[in-house]
């Protein structure tokens, strides 16, 4: 109950609901000048895949009875067409469809941010419980630990990256929803919604499905905790010193014992998951029936996401590679740049292991810096998860480089793009100069944050050693 | 045996003649006609049309006399039924040349070339048939029509062309040049090429000196149905120009003109295989009625009394040749058609060539009948991200009073409209953006749209079409449609040589389903004339827009290598940095930074290490240096800099 406490007054301090209520204000105030803002084009904001313009492009050739694929232009699920289709045309009270889309973006958010708190909340928790049962609670004092769970949800919410996404018309705060519903879902052990957000969440985007192996390591040994074998040595010690608490010894055992893998959630994790792809696949060949049937559904989603067809300029950087690159390559670059996502995913897994959480940051960090079409939006949600470590990542180094880093290049950004495509003054070059920036803050951020976790466990274990 | 064959060829020989005595009334014909006719503007239009007809080889065999046998093969090559293709270079402008009349609305081409072609085969190879097709008109024209070989550049509309059989294909490269290359092997397809007949006026420099010049080639054939009414091939080739006759005339009068005046030349005799080739001049509706009213108003002051319909006292004008006819079109009671003269180019010859002369007598001003709609077409918004496509269509009820033959209902009255647009894929529009002004106001979106087809385009695979018709009240003033699009991004090599010059989107065809453009000629006889026949036939009143120029936004054309390379370092970066950091053990670490703490460190190992102990990310951990020896390697930094500057100063002196 002492950790409560402590958090307790940062609570208090921050007052989260004031400014997540004042974050969503601020949204929907955006959200109606949206027309004057003019986000929903920006290269940064959406992209072929979550552009809502495009959807309502495939919802408009669905109701004139063709394929909603046809003219390469929607690439999207055909279930979020159903759903999100009705509103771009309809106009409820005199709302134009584009304020009916945002709110729906709003809500998403808001959702988003409330998981990402709730996730934290459990991580902080076990953050407290791992070091009570290594017995290094009393090394620090307790007003130290950060409720990270309201830091990561406020970040969240107050990201320009996330406000910008979510009032750009596009689909990626829904996207973040379902992977942030399946993280905690995971995390709380609630294991039909983890595999619901993992199955819907790769449905929509694709890359979300690595995040298989986070769920399952959440799911098989519980929330993020200091290296396991630590526990091992700790409660031999443990049991040398403090044999006379013997209620706290039993709970440490508990403890011990939950460190065990436990296969029989991850084969339900599995079932349910199985129950869902069957579910949305089936879902999807209803409405894709007279168009063609999964097969098209799959060339157009995935295929389009594998074979980067769109040469249209975003913050990534393969647009320029693949408009650039010889043809003859063009096939053997495509594999490299994708097996550069799932190569790392193994020596992640193996290293770190005992942080799911951490990990499924990682993976979605990787994936946004790498993936064919990245928006801020997958920056938004990557960002926010990572503050979900700040206890750990105390020591983390470059921070405010990286901080500057990401505030220049999202102000330069914009500058070069609009001089290449608007003035003509500029040159691709520029605009992709900024890409590479980009592309290098990131390695470094992901890079840092994994040397900085692995000090941290490395700091934990030389406190273990010397209690 | 040899023996053998030869009797056997003899006696094809016979049966062959007897065949070709039994037929013999099926013939090859070959005519020529000029149409010439004074535009509003000062200028003169010259239209002619040359057609040679075939008779059905299952009847008249494979051999002609006078058909041109490339054209023969390609039709049964590649079975096609129907064909045009168009060479033109400038625009027609409908505003001063009309738009409703049977010249302007089945002559006025794009720029460029447009050929369209219906196959008479399977669904299945209609296209392969088109390719094939554009390959050998691309060989016989020495023009890039194999360009529209490429599935990006032709499609395959339902209704807007002709028949919905769906073995219909168009397609048009705007940009191309025409010139006398295309035109020579053109006049090859006549029987006396340039060198007799009509087509001797075809001096090249006067022809290309036009304002416009549209040289075309229609072709329509009926081989594949064995029933007797096939009339076999017919081939027609038409060249329309615009000229201004270079005359010294006052400013109010028109300008004179005769035929060497215009082309140069003069036309010595006609060409011997033609069964006819005659010259018509023709007087525009609003001219002869103008001249009409000239005329009452001198009788009404001379007080004298006209005989009949003598062209000789024309008030207006003054033609230096009898006319072998005066044909009149039938127009409407309250109103004169126009008039149509005809001369005869049989009895010049070199000693008399046919020089025909018009000279104008009075100042006359008149306009030119108009379509209902005039449409043009214009880009909207900036910036090589995204724009919308605009087509405005302007009433001319205004400006003429054409009774079309839809009806003008005054209660229920609308106008039909029909429009074919074509847009390449990197233009990529989005079709729920269709928007309908009329008069300004905006429409909700599907209540005019009588009915609409969409083929949107796929990348780098088809075009997009869209033909819509719309149902316009009659008394709009002015109708407008937006579509939005956004500009695509092209691999380097899908670029044309002058990228930046921009992309052009085809033309659109607004086609008025609900009027005709034909002349009534009431002598049926007049028929067996082709040019007055096919000026008699009803064809629906076509104009096309301007073609539009997409300037796209170019990569850096030199940069591929560049790019590579950058990208790669960039992967690699990460690849490597990430398994590094995964990699390392502590004790590993812990053992070289003892091991380095222990020596004395130089400035220069300390730099270094602090370099790569940030390269690792790992909290540096400087080697502790006592208090002295770091203030000595300061001393040695300053002093190493002031040598430096020592150094330069003294350079700087010593070249002073």
């Amino acid at each position: 109950m002492e950790d409560r406490s402590t958090t307790g007054s940062w609570r208090n301090k921050l007052g989260f609901w004031k400014w997540a209520i004042a974050s969503v204000l601020f949204r929907l105030i955006l959200t109606y000048f949206s027309k004057n803002l003019n986000l929903s084009s920006r290269p940064e904001v959406s992209t072929p895949l979550t552009s809502l313009r495009r959807l309502a492009e495939g919802y408009w050739l669905k109701q004139l009875s063709m394929s909603p694929y046809s003219g390469s232009m929607y690439h999207g699920s055909p279930l979020l067409l159903s759903i999100l289709g009705p509103l771009t045309v309809k106009k409820i009270g005199g709302l134009s469809s584009e304020l009916l889309c945002s709110l729906v973006s709003v809500v998403a958010d808001f959702i988003s941010a409330i998981l990402i708190r709730a996730t934290g909340t459990s991580l902080v928790r076990s953050h407290l419980h791992n070091w009570k049962a290594l017995g290094l609670d009393k090394l620090f004092k307790g007003d130290e630990a950060v409720p990270s769970g309201d830091v990561a949800a406020l970040v969240y919410l107050w990201n320009p990256f996330t406000i910008v996404s979510c009032i750009g018309f596009n689909t990626s705060a829904i996207e973040n929803m379902f992977v942030v519903m399946s993280l905690y879902g995971a995390s709380a052990g609630l294991v039909p919604l983890a595999a619901f957000g993992w199955v819907v969440s790769s449905h929509l985007s694709l890359y979300p499905i690595v995040l298989v192996i986070p769920v399952v390591f959440l799911l098989g040994y519980g929330l993020d905790a200091p290296p396991r074998k630590l526990f091992a040595q700790s409660n031999l010690k443990g049991g040398e010193k403090r044999s006379a608490d013997h209620a706290e010894l039993k709970s440490l055992n508990d403890k011990f014992s939950k460190t065990n893998f436990s296969w029989w959630r991850v084969v339900i994790f599995f079932f349910w998951a199985f129950v869902w792809t069957s579910y949305v696949l089936i879902m999807c060949a209803i409405s894709m029936k007279e168009y063609g049937g999964l097969g098209e559904m799959f060339k157009r989603t995935y295929g389009f996401i594998l074979a980067i067809e769109d040469l249209s300029p975003n913050i990534g950087v393969l647009w320029y590679f693949f408009a650039e690159v010889f043809d003859f390559f063009r096939n053997f670059f495509l594999i490299v740049f994708h097996v550069n996502i799932l190569f790392m995913i193994l020596p992640l897994a193996i290293r770190l292991n005992h942080r799911p959480c951490f990990l499924a940051f990682l993976y979605l960090a990787v994936s946004s810096m790498l993936k064919s079409y990245p928006s801020v939006g997958d920056s938004a949600l990557y960002l926010s998860l990572l503050v979900l470590f700040v206890n750990e990542l105390e020591e983390m180094q470059f921070t405010f480089f990286l901080f500057c880093g990401y505030v220049g290049i999202s102000l330069l950004s914009p500058v070069m793009h609009n001089l290449w495509i608007w003035r003509g003054t500029g040159n691709a070059n520029f605009y992709f100069a900024t890409a590479i920036g980009y592309a290098c803050f990131q390695i470094i951020l992901v890079v840092e944050s994994v040397s900085a976790m692995l000090n941290h466990d490395r700091k934990i274990r030389k406190l273990c050693n010397k209690v | 045996m040899s023996r053998l064959k030869s009797f056997l060829l003899l006696f094809l020989a016979l049966f062959s003649a007897t065949a070709s005595v039994r037929v013999e009334e099926l013939n090859e014909e070959f005519t020529e006609a000029l149409l010439l006719r004074p535009l509003p503007d000062r200028k003169v239009l010259a239209h002619f049309h040359f057609r040679s007809s075939a008779p059905p080889s299952q009847r008249y065999g494979r051999h002609h006399r006078i058909f041109p046998k490339s054209i023969y093969q390609l039709v049964h090559k590649f079975q096609v039924r129907e064909m045009e293709l168009s060479f033109t270079q400038g625009r027609w402008n409908y505003e001063r040349w009309g738009g409703f009349d049977p010249i302007s609305s089945s002559n006025a081409k794009p720029p460029g070339v447009e050929l369209w072609a219906e196959f008479d085969v399977p669904h299945d190879q209609v296209d392969d048939s088109w390719k094939n097709l554009t390959h050998a008109l691309s060989g016989l024209f020495c023009a890039s029509i194999n360009f529209l070989e490429r599935s990006t550049s032709y499609s395959a509309p339902h209704w807007s062309f002709g028949s919905a059989s769906g073995k219909l294909r168009y397609g048009t490269l705007p940009r191309e040049a025409v010139c006398t290359e295309n035109l020579t092997p053109w006049l090859k397809l006549l029987p006396c090429r340039d060198k007799a007949g009509l087509s001797s006026l075809m001096d090249r420099p006067s022809i290309y000196r036009g304002y416009y010049h549209s040289q075309r080639l229609h072709l329509k054939s009926d081989e594949s149905d064995a029933s007797e009414t096939s009339t076999g091939i017919v081939l027609e080739q038409i060249l329309t120009v615009v000229l201004r006759p270079e005359t010294f005339s006052e400013k109010a009068l028109q300008p004179n003109w005769s035929l060497s005046s215009l082309f140069g030349r003069s036309v010595s005799g006609k060409c011997s295989l033609s069964s006819s080739s005659n010259v018509y001049v023709q007087f525009e509706q609003n001219l002869v009625s103008a001249g009409d009213k000239l005329r009452e108003v001198s009788e009404a002051s001379e007080n004298a009394i006209s005989v009949g319909e003598g062209f000789q006292d024309n008030p207006l004008f003054e033609l230096s040749l009898l006319p072998k006819r005066v044909i009149r079109e039938s127009g409407n009671f309250q109103k004169a058609g126009s008039i149509l003269y005809e001369f005869s180019v049989e009895d010049s010859n070199e000693f008399k060539p046919f020089d025909l002369r018009l000279n104008w007598k009075t100042p006359v001003a008149w306009s030119s009948p108009q379509a209902p709609l005039q449409a043009s077409r214009f880009l909207l918004g900036s910036g090589n991200e995204r724009g919308a496509i605009a087509i405005s269509m302007k009433s001319t009820r205004s400006t003429n009073n054409v009774e079309g033959t839809g009806g003008y209902d005054e209660n229920e009255c609308w106008l039909r409209v029909g429009i074919f647009q074509m847009v390449p894929w990197y233009v990529k529009v989005y079709y729920h953006t269709l928007k309908l002004f009329l008069d300004g106001k905006p429409q909700s979106s599907m209540e005019n749209i009588e009915k609409i087809l969409v083929s949107p385009s796929e990348d780098k695979v088809s075009t997009g079409v869209m033909e819509l018709i719309l149902r316009l009240p009659c008394s709009v003033h002015t109708a407008a449609l937006t579509l939005e699009f956004d500009k695509g991004f092209l691999h380097i090599d899908e670029y044309p040589p002058d990228a930046n010059q921009g992309f052009d989107i085809p033309s659109a065809v607004i086609h008025f389903a609900d009027f005709v453009a034909n002349m009534s000629l009431h002598e049926n006889s007049l028929k067996q004339e082709p040019i007055l026949s096919k000026l008699q036939e009803e064809v629906p009143v076509i104009s096309y827009t301007e073609v539009l120029l997409v300037p796209l936004t170019t990569p850096d054309f030199s940069m591929p290598y560049n790019v590579i390379t950058i990208t790669c370092t960039v992967f690699a970066l990460y690849f490597g940095s990430l398994l590094n950091a995964l990699r390392r053990r502590v004790s590993e670490d812990e053992k070289l930074l003892s091991g380095k703490g222990a020596r004395k460190a130089g400035p220069l190992m300390l730099m270094i290490s602090k370099l790569t102990a940030k390269l690792r990310g790992k909290p540096q951990e400087p080697p502790e240096l006592s208090d002295s020896g770091r203030s000595s390697s300061k001393y040695k930094l300053i002093a190493k800099v002031v040598l430096v500057a020592g150094v330069a100063a003294a350079w700087q002196f010593y070249f002073q």
